[in-house]
């Protein structure tokens, strides 16, 4: 029973993972919430649904194809939104972001209408069963992509010239650019990272609940924000670990306590990081910024 | 090499430099002094692009380069060390000078580059994978000079490079901005500490309130009655 639900919360976890690093992300370096972070899930839910049903594209290219596409939304969002109002007051950018979730999710509704879409799962539903612990074949397909996305990640950030740059840019922006690294083309570059990141989530949990709605990134975005203030928002690693526990406690939280309590676990954790230790689990980046 | 013309730099509603002039030859280490406030740091921003000035201009090589966004003004050869050095700290020592070559692909190159930094600061040998934030106050100094260099730059602009540290270690900072310099870089020296920049240019400009009220060489300042009074504290 313990196991099973540790399981499945960091299936659910997992999710919320990839959704915190793109908040994260951002956040590390511009300091802005990125409020239109649901939508741009629930858009690349729909491109991979509509790219599987409607186009019959093989579910692992729809999938990169999903990531791609919401990646270019976020990257236009940044540089609609945002850009212009770089040297504002961060008051403004925020009332921006609010601004580009709303215009997402209408513009959703008008193109798709309100009605659900069903998003088959590409899989065959297999299950996998021990004395102590069932999993579904989708169940492992959606860890597996989550960790090997995330590893990718963490490699592109540690290793790569582009990823260092990302790291330098978000520690100290105007030195960034004395050292010849073009500030504004690394946030393009993070917006999209993270936003195909939300993508990936999206088209997972499209699957796993075979459904896709224009509404359906408002409960994930506000988890992904949650594990990414609960890890401690601007770190990566801490997105990683705050979607994990964030699963983990919901799950739990479910199963010990009351099904209802599930999304309640989400804000009550919320609650208690700003209480005791608002720079969340692994330290906030604002404290190191000097 | 670097020619400021009639720069005017404001920041919302506040003039910061008024009209400022200044001119730098290649091979030369020119200083700019003034006290708390005068513009100096103002000056160097608008130089290397974070800061764009209302009025004026600013020439590099025969080119203008106001207007031009920082990260291009370095690949043209202006590198700049900012004031408080602003080394990225969550960052290792040898990630920060791979930062200072992020413009260029000449693997070789950049690695004779490497060696020259650890030649001229053996201080940071060693400590490769050390986090740059916990490294001691000179040892900053000398990483983002390092990590300056590493873009091999033709000019170098520094920014209060003695700020903080004991005597003795900007003795020795000092002393590696000659040596710098004979290698064949261009300085320009922004320094509250008259007395050690004016002993080590060989001419000098002194910034009050955002304009240039003197220039000479650096020994003639260094005799100036009113230098003396106000910035040697005689
Ligand atoms: N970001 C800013 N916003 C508003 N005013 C500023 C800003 N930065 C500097 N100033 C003002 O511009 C003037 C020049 O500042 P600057 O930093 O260039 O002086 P400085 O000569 O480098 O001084 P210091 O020796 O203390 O470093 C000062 O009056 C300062 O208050
Ligand atoms: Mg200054």
């Amino acid at each position: 029973m313990f196991i099973q639900q540790l399981v499945n919360g960091i299936i659910l976890g997992s999710i919320y993972s990839l959704i915190a690093l793109g908040y994260t992300m951002v956040y590390g370096i511009i300091m802005l919430i990125n409020f239109a972070h649901g939508e741009i899930y629930m858009f690349g839910a729909f491109a991979g649904m509509i790219l599987v049903v409607f186009y019959n594209v093989p579910f692992f290219l729809a999938f990169l194809l999903a990531m791609a596409f919401a990646g270019l939304v976020g990257l236009t969002v940044e540089y609609l939104a945002y850009r212009p109002l770089r040297r504002s007051s961060r008051l403004a950018a925020l009332i921006s972001a609010i601004g580009a979730s709303i215009f997402l999710q209408n513009l959703a509704l008008l193109i798709m209408g309100a009605r659900p879409y069903t998003f088959p799962s590409p899989f065959i539903p297999k299950v996998y069963q021990t004395s102590f612990l069932t999993i579904s074949k989708l169940e492992l397909i959606i860890l597996a992509i989550s960790f090997l996305l995330m590893f990718a990640l963490t490699f592109f950030i540690q290793k790569t010239k582009i990823g260092k740059a990302m790291r330098a840019a978000a520690q100290d922006m105007d030195t960034a650019s004395l050292m010849g690294i073009n500030v504004n083309l690394i946030i393009s570059i993070t917006f999209l990272v993270g936003s195909a990141l939300g993508a990936a989530a999206g088209v997972m949990v499209g699957i796993y609940f075979r459904t896709v709605t224009p509404m359906m990134g408002l409960m994930p975005g506000l988890k992904g924000f949650v594990a990414a203030v609960l890890g401690g928002i601007g770190r990566i690693p801490g997105a990683m670990l705050g979607g994990l526990l964030l699963g983990v406690a919901e799950v739990m939280a479910a199963a010990y306590i009351s099904s209802q309590y599930r999304d309640a676990a989400a804000f009550a954790i919320l609650i208690l990081v700003l209480f005791f230790k608002p720079t969340g689990l692994m330290g906030s980046f604002m404290q190191e910024k000097v | 090499m670097l020619t400021v013309e009639g720069i005017s730099t404001y920041y919302g509603n506040i003039q910061a430099l008024k009209e400022v002039e200044l001119k730098v030859n290649e091979g030369e280490i020119v200083t700019l002094i003034g006290s708390n406030g005068a513009g100096k740091t103002t000056t160097l921003l608008t130089i290397s692009g974070l800061l764009k000035p209302a009025q004026g201009k600013v020439t590099f090589l025969g080119r203008t380069i106001t207007g031009v966004p920082p990260h291009n003004i370095v690949k043209m050869g202006i590198s700049h060390v900012p004031e408080g050095r602003r080394i990225f700290p969550l960052m290792t020592l040898m990630e920060n000078l791979e930062m200072g070559a992020f413009g260029r692909t000449d693997k070789r190159a950049i690695k004779e580059d490497l060696d020259m930094v650890f030649q001229t600061f053996p201080q940071l040998k060693g400590r490769e994978k050390q986090m740059a934030g916990t490294l001691s106050g000179g040892e900053q100094q000398m990483l983002a000079m390092g990590r300056a260099l590493m873009s091999r730059p033709k000019l170098l602009l520094l920014d209060e490079p003695s700020m903080g540290l004991a005597p003795m270690i900007v003795k020795e900072i000092f002393q590696i901005i000659e040596k710098i310099n004979r290698q064949g870089t261009t300085i320009l020296l922004v320094e509250q500490n008259a007395q050690m920049a004016l002993k080590t240019a060989g001419k000098g400009y002194v910034l009050e309130t955002g304009k240039i009220v003197l220039q000479d060489n650096a020994s003639a300042l260094l005799e100036n009655d009113d230098v003396r009074k106000s910035y040697l504290g005689e």
